[in-house]
């Protein structure tokens, strides 16, 4: 108790005007009495329970928690979600296979590469479709670009949250190098429409693989530079190492993919478990997958900047093995014939035409394909009756699925550990609500 | 113009699960089919639970993952709703999808006990299409608020609500 305050207890007959507001200030040091005209009640304690957002900084987007809390340590994690909700799933069964590539730009819009990527990708495989060579190559550049591209987001925000604010704008520096690269290819810089069933609408411009070499030089010395402000700091380190910590077991009985997963130890990435596009060891990108050990941020914070230099490495290989070609599939079922076979053969109009009007029409059945997104496996499990829309469009939300442990990770912790937990998690609320 | 080949099925039967399954509980499989390289076993209604816990335990089948647990909704059929759930094995590297089929107003058993993670998954299976989890510990309204009226990923739900 400050030696300046002291408690006096004033019978109510002698308070006047000016102390009834209980501050007296006293003589030439000023120090101020706290003037109290009744007995104070007996200290009471209750459990609170705060609600964290759904407008709040640090919940990445509209999530509410709501935090059973006992004084600092949280005692229950309750997420709320679906403020988010758009009913993108129910929009694509009214939806064309190729027209329903903008929603998923708009789920996981941080990575909106992997998400188009994710949905195609699942129709090919429900056709059997074949894409070429340079195309799989292209779609392996522009996912890694668009991972690092999510995981400057996710650093930047996160440390920010605990406290790092420096980090943030260094890492979206860096981010604006991969926008312009995107917006040189799609003319967007985050709702990209950059994929099609069947390969990319167009290729690669001029000048695009120059700037993608300027990017690849410079980027591994930004990613140390974030490390050298943050893998020291005795702030940071408090605030991340053995906070917010997940087994192996639980992880994956909870569903967790991704870094959230692997930093609990567990070693299953889609791209080396499953390969798709140009991952496949035949095609001769060699890359690590970083795993962790502990379960805690601080693990999740390492898989996620080693992931960073991963990234780096791949997409430098890729450009380098990238070979000439179409980067659209010529399979009839799906692609538009070129402007020559239209104007000179009336089948080729007539593709055009039901392909255009009616869309690209799977056979009947159904399918799950899934990449790995900066957030983990994003899955899409298509039902086709037939027709040009899907029957059953259902996305394997990676962040949502993630989200779901976010109690596991932060009861018995404190306030300030939840948001450790959340970032680390990384969500988008895009994608948990959909 | 160059001919489309007609699609290639995998024989459902060569899948590892389909076979521990056929010779272990042979009365649980009312069905299997297969599109391209993946199987799916269309699983009696009262065996769904012990089918999953087997699926999860057996050294052949080790499904230690569920990846996405999600319904359809086939209106016109007696048994309206197919629960789907995609299995993933970590150590055994298969996948496999398994559904049954529910009429509406009948229920389904929970798999909270077998992977937690169906947990938030039927719960948002029961916001979208109504579909009731037997024995859930908290079967409320995932995505919508709790007192929304309707499940609007049913056929019958239109676009635009209402």
């Amino acid at each position: 108790m400050d030696e300046s305050r002291e408690l006096v207890r004033v019978p109510q007959e002698e308070t006047n005007m000016a102390t009834r507001a209980g501050i007296e200030l006293h003589g030439q040091d000023s120090a101020a009495k706290l003037i109290l005209s009744e007995e104070p009640a007996p200290v009471q304690e209750q459990e609170l329970m705060l609600n964290m957002g759904p407008q709040h900084p640090s919940t990445h987007g509209v999530a509410r928690i709501l935090l059973e809390l006992d004084g600092e340590i949280v005692k229950k994690a309750i997420p709320d979600i679906g403020y988010l909700h758009r009913g993108i799933e129910k929009i694509g069964e009214y939806r064309q296979y190729n027209q329903f590539v903008p929603w998923t730009d708009r789920m996981d819009y941080i990575a909106a590469f992997t998400s188009n990527l994710a949905w195609v990708q699942t129709v090919e495989g429900l056709m059997g479709v074949e894409i070429p060579v340079r195309a799989k190559y292209l779609r392996v550049l522009f996912s890694e670009l668009q991972r690092i591209a999510s995981h400057l987001l996710w650093l930047g925000t996160h440390v920010m949250d605990l406290g790092a604010i420096t980090v943030f704008l260094f890492a979206m520096r860096e981010r604006e190098l991969i926008l312009d690269l995107l917006e040189m290819q799609t003319g967007a810089r985050l709702t990209l429409n950059a994929q099609r069933v069947g390969g990319f609408p167009k290729d690669i411009p001029p000048g695009f693989l120059e700037k993608l070499a300027e990017f690849v030089r410079v980027m591994p010395g930004h990613i140390h530079e974030y490390e050298r402000l943050l893998a020291e700091n005795p702030i940071f380190l408090r605030r991340v190492k053995g906070i917010g910590v997940i087994s192996a077991e639980e992880a994956v009985q909870w569903g967790l993919t991704g870094p959230s997963l692997r930093g609990s130890g567990v070693a299953y990435d889609v791209r080396k478990a499953r390969p798709y596009a140009a991952y496949g060891p035949e095609f001769g990108i060699n890359f690590d997958v970083p795993i962790g050990t502990h379960g805690d941020v601080y693990d999740r914070y390492l898989v996620r900047m080693e992931e960073m230099r991963q990234s780096v490495s791949i997409i430098e290989q890729a450009a380098k093995l990238l070979p000439d070609g179409p980067v659209m599939t010529d399979d009839i079922r799906v692609a538009l014939p070129g402007k020559e076979a239209l104007m000179t053969s009336i089948e080729a109009m007539q593709r055009h035409f039901i392909l255009s009007i009616y869309g690209l029409k799977p056979p009947v059945g159904e399918y799950y394909s899934a990449v790995e997104c900066p957030k983990g496996e994003l899955g899409w499990y298509i039902v086709s009756h037939g027709d040009s829309n899907p029957y059953r469009a259902r996305c394997r939300p990676a962040s949502m699925i993630n989200l779901q442990s976010l109690p596991i990770m932060s009861e018995g912790a404190y306030v300030a550990d939840v948001v450790a937990a959340i970032g680390s998690i990384d969500i988008v609320m895009g994608e948990v609500d959909r | 113009m160059p001919p489309v080949a007609p699609l290639q099925h995998m024989d459902p039967e060569t899948h590892p699960a389909v076979q521990r399954l056929r010779a272990t509980m042979p009365q649980a499989i009312e069905g299997v089919s297969a599109h391209r390289d993946q199987t799916t076993v269309r699983i009696v209604k009262d065996q769904w639970i012990a089918a999953a816990q087997f699926l999860r335990d057996d050294p052949d089948c080790k499904f230690e993952m569920l990846m996405d647990l999600t319904a359809v909704d086939y209106p016109a059929r007696p048994q309206r709703f197919d629960v789907v759930a995609h299995l993933y094995s970590l150590s055994k590297n298969h996948l496999l999808r398994i559904k049954c089929g529910v009429a509406e107003g009948d229920s389904v058993e929970t798999l909270v006990g077998v992977w937690k993670t169906s947990n938030w998954l039927e719960r948002e299976a029961y916001d979208m299409f109504g579909v009731d989890f037997a024995h859930h510990p908290d079967l409320r309204r995932m995505l919508l608020p709790q007192d929304w009226v309707g499940h609007p990923l049913r056929k019958d739900y239109p676009l635009a609500g209402y």
